[in-house]
C-alpha cells in the first residue's frame, strides 16, 4: 500500500471520529450549563475537540507510514 | 464620533492597499516571481469562506442560539481532514482537463453536456445573488452605523434613498471594477489570477487580525479576561441560555444538518472552488491547507462568545441589532480607531466574497452560458470569429457587473426583511444540490448525463419550493396562506411542512427535501439510462484519474480528421498568436521530430487543442469549437470500451500476465535445450578426446609389449603418437576457443586491418599442409580493398580452419583449392572452392554445427574435430558477416564469406552471435 493510501485511510478514520465526537448523541453528555476550570463545558469541549483534529492532522502528516 | 469623511477615507485607501497588492502580485506572476506561490497564501486565500456572516453575523447567532454558530466552521473543518481523500481528487482531475468552474467541472465529468454547464451556471446565479447582496448589505450597514453614531440606524430605509446617494451602489461599484481589473484579465481561466489571491489572502489577516482586534479588546480591555466574563454568564440567566444549546437533549437537529451543508458548501461554492481548485498552484499546498484553514476558522471565532456576552452585557439581548455588537462595543467605549479596524475587517470579509463570487460566476456564465448560446445561434456565426478571447473577456466583464448589479438589486428590493444568516443558508442549501453529481461523479463511474440533469433540477425545485418561495411572503410577492394552507389550500404541500414531515427548522426540513429528491433522481434516472461513450470516457478518467497517467493516453476519443492549421487558428483566435505559439512550441517540445510535417492532426493534438481551449471556454463549449473544425467525427465504440472498460484493462492485464508466462515458459525450454546441448557436448568431447588417447594408448602398449619391434616400425609408431597429441591438444585448443565463443568471453582484439594481408598470412601458414598432399592452391586476389575493423588472429583462425578443411576433403594429387576475394556493396566477399568429394544438401544444414562430422565411408576416420566451421561461423558473425556454402556431391564444395566492411565492432556484434549460438 503507497503512503498516500495509508494517510488517506488515518485521515477518513480521523473525519469519522471527528463526526461522531462533534454530534449528537456525544454532544448532549456535555449540554450542560455549567463552568469548568471557569470555561463553559460545552464550547470547552467543541474548541478542544476542533483543536484535536487539527493537531491530529498534523500528526498524520509528520509522522511516516510505518509501512512505507 | 467618526466623520462621513473619515470613514470614506479610509475605507477608500485600504481599497487602494488591495488594489496595489493585487497589481504587484499580477506584475511578480508575469515576471514569473509568484508572491502567492505558497501554501501559506493558499490557506489563507481558502479563507474567503468566511464572508460578512461570519465577521458581524457570528456573533448575532451566538446571542440567538448558543453554539449553533460554531456548526458552519465545523462541517468545512471535518471536510478539510477528508480534504486528502476529495479535494485532492478534484484538484487532479481539474488539472488535467483545465476546469474553470464548478460548472465546468460537473459538464465535463457527463460528457462535456452543454445543458448540464447552463443548468448548474442557472443554479449557483440564483443561490449565490442573495448571498452577495447580503455582503453589500453587511458593508452599507456597518458603514452607516458607522458614520452616524450614535444616532440610530435601526430607522433608516435603503429603500428610501436614492441610488446615487446609497453607499451600498458605491461599493457595488468599486467592487465590480476590481473584480474586472483583477479578475478577467486573461481569457485563459487556469491561467490564475495572482493579484486577486494576493489581495484576498491579504483581506483574509486583515479580517482575522480585525476580530482579534476586538476579541482582546473586549476580554482584557472591558472584563478582566475569560474567566471573568464567563462568572457573568453563570450568574445571568440571560447569558446561561448561551452556554448550551437550547431545548432538552443534545444537539438540535439543524446543527448536524449545517455541519453537512457547510461540509458541501466549503467545496461547492463558487468562490470556494475558484480558490481552492482554479487558483491552486501546486497540490502539495493542500497539505498544509488541510491544518492551517481549520485553524484560522478556530481563531476566527475564538472571541466570538465574549463579544456576544459582553455585548449582551453592556446593551441587553434585544435593544440593538445583536449583529453590530462588534462595532457598537468600541464606538461606546470611544475606541474610534478601533472601531475604523473592524469596520476595514468587516469590509475585507464581504469585499473578498464578492469579488472572488462575481469572478466565479463570471466565468460560468460566460463559458456555460452565454458562449454556448453563441456557438449555437447560426446567424451569428460567432465560431468565424477572428477574435474571440476579446469577445470573451468582454462577455466576462459583462457578467460580472450583471452580478453585482442583480446583487445591488435584490438587496435593495428585498434584503432589508431578513437576518444575515437565513440568506447564507438559503445559498449554502443551494449549492449543496451539485453534491450529489460532483461527489457521485468522481467516486462512483454509474452516474448518467440524464440522471445528472434529472437530479440537479429536482433538487432545484425542491429548494425553490421549500426555501424560496416562502421568503417572499415576507416581501409581499406571495400570499401569507401559501406557508400556511398550502397552495390552493392542500395541506400537505406546506413549503415547510412538505408531506407533513414537522419538527424541523425551515432550513434542515428545505435541506433534507431537496436532498433526497435530488440524489434520488440522479441514482435513480442514472440505473435506468445508458452513457454515452464520450460520458464514459469522462466518467473513467474521472473516477479513476490517480491510476490514469496522465494528460497522455486520453486521446482515443476522437476519430474524426482535422488539419493541423484549423486547429492552430482556432486556438490563435481565443488566445491570441503569441500565447498560441507558445503552446504549440510546447507541445512540439514534448514530441519527436517528425511531428507537424503531417497537416492531417493526430488525435492526441486535437485532445491537447480542446483541452487548452476548455482552460479558456469551458470543456462543453471547447467540445463544439474543436468539433466545428473536426470532419467526420466518430466515435469508435470499441475504441472507447478498449480505454475505457474496467473488464478491458484486467483483460490486458491478463494477456501481460499471460505473455509473461508464456516468455518465461520459453527462456524455461531454452534453459533445457541449452543443458541438454551442453550434456551433448561433453559427451562428443569426450568421445572427441579417446579416440586419439586410444591411438596413443594402443602404440604405446604395443612398444612396450612388443620391445624387439624393428627401428623404423618404431619410429613409424611414435610418429602417430606425436600427430595424435597435436590433433589432441588442436581438439583442446578448438573446444576452448568455442566455449569462450559461447560464453561471449572471447577477448576480441579489434583493429582496423586489410583482409588481403590476412589471406596471404593463412596462406602461408597452410603452407605446409597444402603442399604434403599435393594440392595445388590458386588465388585470385584484388590490389587493395577497404580496410575492416576486425581481430586479426581470429580472422586468420577463420581462413586457416576454411583452407584445412578444403584440403582434408582434396584428394591427394589432383586437389585443386581456389581463394578469391571481392569488394561487393559494401561487403567483402570472400570464397574458398575445392574440387573435393562434396557435401551432401542434409550435411550442408548441419556442417556449421559443432561436433559434425562428415561421413564418408570411403574416406575412414574422419580427421577434424567437428569444431572447426562452427568456430568459423561464430567468428564470422561476430564480424556482423554471413558464411554460406554452396556443393555438389563429387564436384567440390564452395564456401563463401560475406563480412560488413561497416562493421564497427563491440558488444552488439557478440550479442549476436551469442544470442543466435544459444538459440539454437
Amino acid at each position: 500500500m503507497t503512503k498516500d493510501a495509508v494517510r488517506g485511510r488515518r485521515l477518513i478514520a480521523l473525519f469519522l471520529l471527528g463526526y461522531v465526537m462533534l454530534n449528537n448523541p456525544l454532544l448532549s453528555l456535555f449540554n450542560l450549563p455549567t463552568l469548568v476550570l471557569g470555561i463553559p463545558l460545552l464550547f470547552g469541549y467543541i474548541f478542544g475537540v476542533w483543536l484535536a483534529l487539527i493537531l491530529l492532522i498534523l500528526l498524520i502528516f509528520r509522522t511516516g507510514s510505518p509501512l512505507s | 464620533m467618526i466623520t462621513t469623511e473619515t470613514v470614506i477615507l479610509a475605507a477608500l485607501c485600504y481599497i487602494g492597499v488591495l488594489f496595489a497588492v493585487a497589481y504587484i502580485g499580477d506584475k511578480r506572476a508575469d515576471a514569473g516571481r509568484s508572491i502567492i506561490n505558497r501554501p501559506s497564501v493558499y490557506a489563507l486565500s481558502l479563507a474567503v469562506y468566511c464572508t460578512a456572516w461570519t465577521f458581524y453575523g457570528s456573533v448575532g447567532r451566538a446571542v440567538r442560539s448558543g453554539p449553533g454558530f460554531l456548526a458552519i466552521y465545523i462541517g468545512p473543518t471535518l471536510m478539510a481532514i477528508l480534504g486528502w481523500v476529495v479535494v485532492r481528487k478534484i484538484l487532479r482531475i481539474s488539472r488535467i482537463h483545465r476546469i474553470t468552474s464548478i460548472a465546468d467541472f460537473i459538464a465535463s465529468r457527463y460528457g462535456k453536456s452543454v445543458a448540464l454547464g447552463g443548468v448548474v451556471t442557472g443554479i449557483a446565479v440564483f443561490g449565490i445573488v442573495p448571498y452577495i447582496s447580503l455582503q453589500l448589505k453587511a458593508v452599507s450597514a456597518s458603514f452607516l452605523l458607522l458614520a452616524h453614531y450614535p444616532e440610530s440606524i435601526e430607522a433608516l430605509h435603503f429603500g428610501n434613498l436614492s441610488v446615487f446617494g446609497d453607499t451600498t451602489f458605491y461599493v457595488a461599484v468599486i467592487l465590480a471594477v476590481f473584480a474586472v481589473l483583477f479578475g478577467t484579465r486573461k481569457p485563459e481561466v487556469t491561467e490564475r489570477h495572482e493579484g486577486l489571491v494576493a489581495a484576498i489572502a491579504l483581506e483574509s489577516v486583515v479580517k482575522l487580525a480585525a476580530f482579534g482586534a476586538i476579541g482582546i479588546f473586549v476580554t482584557y480591555g472591558l472584563y478582566g479576561g475569560f474567566a471573568d466574563l464567563f462568572n457573568h454568564m453563570s450568574r445571568n440567566t440571560e447569558l446561561a441560555r448561551l452556554l448550551t444549546f437550547e431545548g432538552p437533549g443534545g444537539a438540535p437537529p439543524d446543527w448536524g444538518v449545517q455541519i453537512v451543508l457547510s461540509m458541501l458548501a466549503v467545496v461547492l461554492l463558487p468562490r470556494q472552488f475558484q480558490m481552492t481548485v482554479v487558483e491552486n498552484i501546486d497540490e502539495a499546498h493542500l497539505r498544509k491547507a488541510m491544518w492551517l484553514f481549520p485553524l484560522y476558522l478556530l481563531a476566527i471565532n475564538f472571541f466570538v462568545l465574549p463579544v456576544a456576552v459582553a455585548g449582551i452585557l453592556q446593551f441587553g439581548a434585544t435593544a440593538v441589532d445583536p449583529d453590530t455588537f462588534v462595532l457598537r462595543l468600541p464606538l461606546a467605549h470611544g475606541r474610534n480607531a478601533l472601531a475604523l479596524l473592524v469596520f476595514i475587517g468587516g469590509m475585507s470579509a464581504a469585499t473578498g466574497m464578492v469579488v472572488v463570487e462575481t469572478i466565479a460566476l463570471s466565468t460560468m456564465i460566460s463559458n456555460n452560458l452565454v458562449m454556448p448560446i453563441l456557438l449555437h445561434i447560426r446567424p451569428l456565426r460567432v465560431d468565424r470569429h477572428s477574435d474571440l478571447g476579446a469577445w470573451l473577456v468582454a462577455v466576462r466583464h459583462g457578467a460580472i457587473v450583471a452580478v453585482i448589479l442583480l446583487g445591488y438589486v435584490y438587496f435593495r428590493q428585498t434584503a432589508e426583511y431578513y437576518p444575515l444568516v437565513a440568506i447564507g443558508l438559503v445559498s449554502f442549501a443551494a449549492v449543496a444540490q451539485f453534491a450529489p453529481v460532483l461527489f457521485g461523479g468522481i467516486f462512483w463511474k454509474g452516474g448518467t448525463r440524464a440522471g445528472a440533469l434529472s437530479g440537479l433540477c429536482a433538487g432545484f425545485l425542491v429548494w425553490l419550493y421549500t426555501l424560496v418561495l416562502p421568503t417572499m411572503t415576507d416581501a409581499g410577492l406571495m400570499p401569507l396562506s401559501f406557508i400556511q394552507e398550502g397552495p390552493w389550500g392542500v395541506g400537505w404541500l406546506r413549503p415547510f411542512r412538505l408531506f407533513g414531515l414537522a419538527g424541523f427548522d425551515s432550513i434542515s426540513h428545505g435541506v433534507f427535501w431537496s436532498l433526497l429528491a435530488n440524489t434520488g433522481a440522479y441514482i435513480g434516472v442514472s440505473l435506468f439510462t445508458r452513457q454515452s461513450p464520450l460520458e464514459q470516457t469522462q466518467a473513467a478518467m474521472f473516477v479513476n484519474v490517480f491510476h490514469l497517467s496522465g494528460e497522455a493516453g486520453e486521446s482515443t476519443v476522437w476519430r474524426g480528421t482535422a488539419l493541423v492549421p484549423d486547429l492552430t487558428s482556432l486556438l490563435e483566435r481565443f488566445l491570441g498568436e503569441e500565447r498560441t505559439r507558445e503552446i504549440l512550441d510546447h507541445y512540439m517540445g514534448d514530441r519527436d521530430a517528425g511531428w507537424g510535417e503531417s497537416l492531417n492532426a493526430d488525435p492526441d493534438f486535437v485532445t491537447h487543442v480542446e483541452t487548452m481551449l476548455a482552460g479558456v471556454i469551458g470543456s462543453a463549449s471547447a467540445r463544439v469549437m474543436v468539433s466545428s473544425v473536426v470532419t467526420d467525427e466518430t466515435f469508435g465504440i470499441q475504441e472507447v470500451m478498449d480505454i475505457v472498460d474496467e473488464t478491458r484493462q484486467v483483460i490486458n492485464y491478463s494477456h501481460e500476465l499471460e505473455k509473461v508466462t508464456a516468455d518465461l515458459k520459453e527462456a524455461n525450454e531454452r534453459l533445457q535445450e541449452l543443458d541438454r546441448l551442453k550434456d551433448e557436448f561433453i559427451s562428443t568431447v569426450t568421445h572427441e578426446l579417446r579416440t586419439p588417447l586410444t591411438a596413443i594408448q594402443s602404440i604405446a602398449e604395443i612398444l612396450r609389449d612388443y620391445p624387439d619391434t624393428g627401428k623404423e616400425e618404431k619410429s613409424e609408431f611414435l610418429a602417430v603418437m606425436i600427430t595424435e597429441t597435436q590433433r589432441l591438444s588442436r581438439l583442446i585448443n578448438q573446444v576452448l576457443d568455442f566455449q569462450k565463443i559461447e560464453a561471449g568471453r572471447m577477448a576480441w582484439q579489434l583493429t582496423s586491418l586489410d583482409l588481403c594481408s590476412v589471406i596471404r598470412g593463412a596462406i602461408d601458414a597452410t603452407h605446409q599442409l597444402v603442399a604434403g598432399k599435393e594440392i595445388s592452391l590458386t588465388r585470385e586476389l584484388p590490389e587493395a580493398v577497404p580496410a575492416i575493423t576486425g581481430d586479426r588472429d581470429q580472422l586468420m583462425q577463420m581462413m586457416i580452419n576454411l583452407i584445412s578443411n578444403a584440403v582434408k576433403f582434396c584428394a591427394p594429387g589432383t586437389g585443386e583449392i581456389h581463394i578469391a576475394l571481392a569488394h561487393q556493396n559494401d561487403a567483402l566477399v570472400l570464397s574458398v572452392r575445392d574440387n573435393g568429394i562434396g557435401i551432401s544438401e542434409a550435411e550442408q544444414q548441419a556442417i556449421f554445427e559443432p561436433f559434425t562430422q562428415i561421413s564418408a565411408a570411403s574416406r575412414g576416420r574422419p580427421q577434424g574435430s567437428g569444431l572447426g566451421l562452427a568456430i568459423t561461423k561464430r567468428i564470422v558473425a561476430f564480424h556482423g558477416g554471413g558464411i554460406s556454402v554452396w556443393s555438389a556431391p563429387n564436384d567440390g564444395a564452395t564456401f563463401t564469406v560475406v563480412l560488413p566492411v561497416m562493421f564497427k565492432g563491440g558488444e552488439e556484434g557478440g550479442g549476436e552471435a551469442r544470442s543466435k549460438a544459444a538459440s539454437r
